[in-house]
């Protein structure tokens, strides 16, 4: 018997009869080749989200973002005339990385009033355009107006930048996001600007890390000691259910009760919890701004009261959780190979008033690093042993009815890229080493 | 030779944690170092001293400005951090590192100015 009520279908899988129930294969998570597919088809070609307006404060702020999977760099600026361009981060005159700083494969943010090539000393003024080329005379009919960095595709929506390096790419964001980001638009992101964020190396696919943060199905065995004992004990027997789960296109969302803040009996929580009132959760007074109440619609869509959090897949690499208690996190998972991938948390809170609320954001954040590590050790156990191929198909529950959506989505988009004959990315063939 | 006055590491009521004042540490990196090369006795040694002092330490940090504490006031605040932090090693883990977690680290890119 269900503690949460089920779509007619009887299940929240069946609700959506594509996915099917039967075991899935993760030959999509250890093949090096369909990585490679992935990139071109995924990661060449669609939104991807890579920060936020805070990021960059004022004209000039710039940072670079390492776009490893889809095959480039890009910077990321805020223009003079205050609106925000990506360019590919490379210099028009012999193709160095125009923006970098010691290292070229690290990531770089600053201010500045133009780009300066380290080599030749080409320069670009914020809005793209090459203003000064060294020794131009001794070029060739050299016309500047034509060396202008090479523009990516940069949307903002709701503060979140995205950039799509399909130059054919005809999707606006607002589009792409669909029914999930028409129906949180207007939630106070812009309020919540005090930042945490966590890197990791993990050593899986990057499907498996949102596998992980997409299903709750885990969390009473993974994470049963971070709650005292008697509380963990209950949390095995019951398991675990969602409030609600939808899928729109290739992105999907699980709604999940919260119970935790605050908790309804003290004695749940650890000390360090029952001093300062936060935890997993986030602190357990939720901030005096305006546009937490009512809450955008898609927020809570059981409109549950015992609703603790919202988290959305956008696919393929960005996950946007919103809490009840009036903050958010994001997850960005940025691959670097079949098996391994860059993971990065990032909270956001309405910046505290004094002390006591700082603090309570610190545990937050602390607790936030303690579930990600167990998470993300466990990852790179599962690809060692789903790399063995001695056992290929896996039976998903319904609760894992995101992580069957993803793979499936993922996999339609390479299929996409096989039977599209104008694709540029369609590989060629190589010939054979004789 | 000439004696050194003592300068003083955290205002002056909370001259108790004097002894922890190698834990008032301004990042998360540093204060994550230090638990992991930290024993469990030295940890617990913390947590017993400033745990039952926390309350005292919001009530004194709360009547200053955030965001202009003078040093020894922000050198308690990280003392709070660092309690928050080696609280997990205390309360649940029974042992310094997030069990299970191997090499794995988490480097923490981004964190408040105070």
């Amino acid at each position: 018997m269900p503690h949460f009520e089920k779509p007619a279908e009887g299940s929240w899988t069946e609700h959506y009869p594509e996915l099917g129930t039967g075991p899935v294969s993760y030959e999509d998570s250890i093949s090096p080749e369909h990585y490679e597919l992935e990139r071109k088809a995924i990661f060449a070609r669609t939104w991807l989200n890579v920060g936020r307006v805070e990021e960059l404060a004022r004209p000039g702020s710039y940072f670079t973002r390492e776009l490893q999977a889809a095959g480039t760099s890009v910077i990321v600026v805020r223009g003079i005339d205050g609106q925000v361009r990506a360019f590919h981060n490379v210099c028009r005159h012999r193709g160095n990385k125009l923006v970098w700083h010691d290292y070229p494969r690290e990531e770089t943010s600053g201010v500045c009033r133009q780009f300066t090539c380290k080599y030749h000393g080409w320069r670009y003024d914020l809005q793209g355009a090459c203003t000064f080329v060294q020794q131009e005379p001794e070029f060739f009919d050299l016309d500047k107006s034509r060396y202008g960095l090479v523009p990516v595709q940069c949307e903002v929506w709701e503060g979140f930048i995205w950039v799509n390096i399909d130059p054919a790419n005809t999707t606006s964001v607002v589009d792409y996001l669909g029914e999930f980001g028409a129906g949180i638009t207007g939630y106070p992101f812009d309020k919540m600007t005090q930042v945490y964020r966590y890197r990791a190396v993990v050593g899986s696919n990057w499907k498996l890390f949102i596998d992980a943060f997409a299903e709750f199905y885990h969390a009473p065995i993974l994470h049963a000691r971070q709650s005292v004992a008697e509380e963990s004990r209950k949390l095995q027997g019951i398991g675990y259910e969602a409030l609600a789960y939808q899928i729109d296109g290739p992105h999907g969302m699980v709604s999940s009760w919260g119970g935790m803040s605050p908790p309804k009996d003290i004695n749940m929580v650890k000390p360090i919890e029952q001093k300062l009132h936060s935890g997993l959760f986030g602190p357990w007074d939720r901030p005096g701004i305006e546009g937490l109440d009512p809450l955008p619609p898609a927020l809570n869509p059981a409109r549950s009261p015992a609703w603790g959090l919202d988290s959305f897949v956008f696919f393929p690499n960005f996950m946007l959780l919103i809490w009840s208690t009036g903050w958010y996190l994001t997850y960005h998972y940025w691959p670097t190979s079949y098996n391994t991938h860059i993971f990065e948390g990032t909270l956001y809170f309405v910046p505290p008033a004094n002390a006591t609320e700082r603090l309570r954001q610190e545990l937050a954040a602390v607790t936030f690093k303690e579930y990600a590590l167990q998470d993300g050790n466990t990852l790179e156990a599962t690809q060692m042993m789903l790399e063995t191929r001695a056992v290929t198909m896996f039976p998903l529950n319904d609760q894992e009815i995101l992580l069957r959506h993803l793979h499936r989505t993922a996999r339609e988009y390479v299929s996409a890229l096989d039977s599209d004959p104008t694709n540029p990315y369609t590989p060629v063939p190589v010939p054979a080493v004789s | 030779m000439t004696e050194k006055t003592p300068v003083p590491v955290f205002p002056s009521e909370f001259v108790d944690l004097d002894p922890f004042a190698d834990w008032a540490l301004g990042t998360e990196a540093e204060r994550y170092a230090k638990r992991l090369s930290s024993t469990m006795d030295q940890l617990q040694a913390l947590y017993d001293a400033a745990f039952p002092r926390l309350e005292a330490i919001l009530a004194y940090l709360d009547g200053l400005e955030l965001n202009s504490l003078p040093l020894e006031a922000t050198r308690l605040l990280w003392l709070a951090y660092s309690l928050v932090n080696a609280s997990f090693p205390v309360e649940v883990w029974r042992q310094p590192r997030v069990p299970d977690s191997g090499a794995a680290s988490m480097e923490a890119v981004i964190e408040p100015a105070v």
